[in-house]
């Protein structure tokens, strides 16, 4: 009985000490500053179509110095890969090597897919994502809301929470969302660094988001 | 010759393709002076043959690698209202009348264009008021578009992570 009670102390007290470590990872990620450190790696969460095409046109404004930078599409994206590597081909110095890479995860949610049934294929691709994001340990995940972003922010997060690593957040809403925020947006707004909106009556309503006007 | 560019990008809209195509449509078109009619159709299921419009030289097709030419060579551009097809047109600096497909509700992508309207950046109609609109818009109301800057966005982040 004694034992009983003292596992479930200890469960209790393991899941304070997780929360605690969320709000803290959370809570402090705008102090954390990579770029001091040198070359920072960059995990870009490309979609599909319209979220490919906009998060390019974010690549294409940063420096070299985000580098490396690896792209995540998903396994069903057929028409991403070809637009990343024309657009890494004219960043590219012909005497240098890429820096770039592609990964293919299951795609975690289809358009008009239910929410129960986007709850369990998201699960199913952590099982992708966290070893994903462990091996490549990237300062930054940027995603602009196709449903891949929830697992690969999800994985990035238990890394600061562990201690690991701490990646920052970044999440530049569509521009196609004028009044209110994508589902991805809802759920990763609290738990993004940086959270930037392209119209101003999203950042009214959600303070805590950028608003740079429009930025693709 | 002046062109209109019909573009329902990557989805079908055919109620689009036949309104733009009836003799009216056409008439009101050739009375603004428009001789040049180029469809892209998407997934539709009409693509309308050459000798279809009479009066104005007329070309369809579904897909294209890029549809930047065609853009290019429009006075005018007539697009479903999607995200892509609307900024594509306006960043390439063309007066755009958005049809919207009220067939459609509650389709977010109608945000975009709802609100580009309101900014004045394009015309706005459905397909039952698609003559009416080519007979009484006023091109010259338009505000020009600036594209979005993301170098503003690179220069926070920079900023922000610390990056020299």
């Amino acid at each position: 009985m004694a034992s009983l009670i003292e596992a479930a102390f200890a469960v209790v007290l393991i899941f304070l000490f997780f929360i605690m470590r969320l709000y803290y990872v959370v809570k402090t990620g705008s102090t954390h500053k990579p770029g001091t450190k040198g070359p920072v790696a960059v995990l870009i969460v490309a979609g599909s179509g319209g979220h490919t095409s906009e998060i390019l046109r974010l690549m294409e404004s940063l420096s070299a110095a985000y580098t490396p930078r690896h792209y995540v599409i998903a396994d069903t994206d057929k028409m991403s890969e070809e637009k990343i590597c024309t657009f890494e081909s004219s960043k590219q110095h012909s005497d240098s090597e890429p820096q770039f890479t592609i990964c293919r995860i299951p795609r975690s949610r289809e358009v008009h897919q239910s929410w129960s049934s986007s709850v369990i294929s998201t699960l199913a691709a952590l099982r992708y994502s966290l070893p994903l994001v462990f091996t490549l340990r990237p300062d930054v995940v940027l995603c602009n809301g196709p449903g891949t972003c929830v697992p690969l922010c999800a994985a990035g997060l238990l890394l600061g929470i562990l201690g690991l690593k701490k990646v920052l957040i970044v999440y530049v809403e569509s521009i196609c969302r004028v009044q209110s925020l994508s589902l991805t947006g809802k759920i990763l707004y609290p738990i993004s660094d940086y959270f930037f909106v392209q119209w101003s009556s999203l950042r009214d309503k959600y303070p805590k988001s950028i608003f740079l006007g429009r930025i693709v | 010759m002046k062109t209109v560019f019909v573009t329902v990008g990557t989805t079908s809209f055919d109620e689009l393709i036949e309104s733009v195509t009836c003799p009216e449509t056409v008439q009101a078109l050739k009375a603004r002076g428009y001789e040049r009619l180029v469809l892209q159709v998407g997934r539709g299921s009409l693509l309308p043959a050459a000798d279809r419009c009479p009066h104005v030289r007329l070309e369809a097709y579904r897909f294209k690698g890029s549809i930047a030419e065609d853009l290019k060579q429009a006075d005018l551009v007539i697009s479903h209202a999607g995200a892509g097809s609307c900024l594509e047109a306006l960043c390439a600096g063309k007066s755009l009348l958005v049809v919207v497909n009220d067939k459609l509700m509650n389709n977010h992508q109608l945000e975009m264009a709802r609100q580009l309207h309101m900014d004045s950046h394009l015309l706005y109609c459905t397909c039952s008021t698609l003559i009416e609109t080519l007979r009484t818009m006023d091109l010259s109301v338009l505000q020009p578009f600036l594209p979005g800057q993301p170098k503003n966005f690179a220069n926070f982040l920079d900023r922000a992570l610390g990056v020299q």
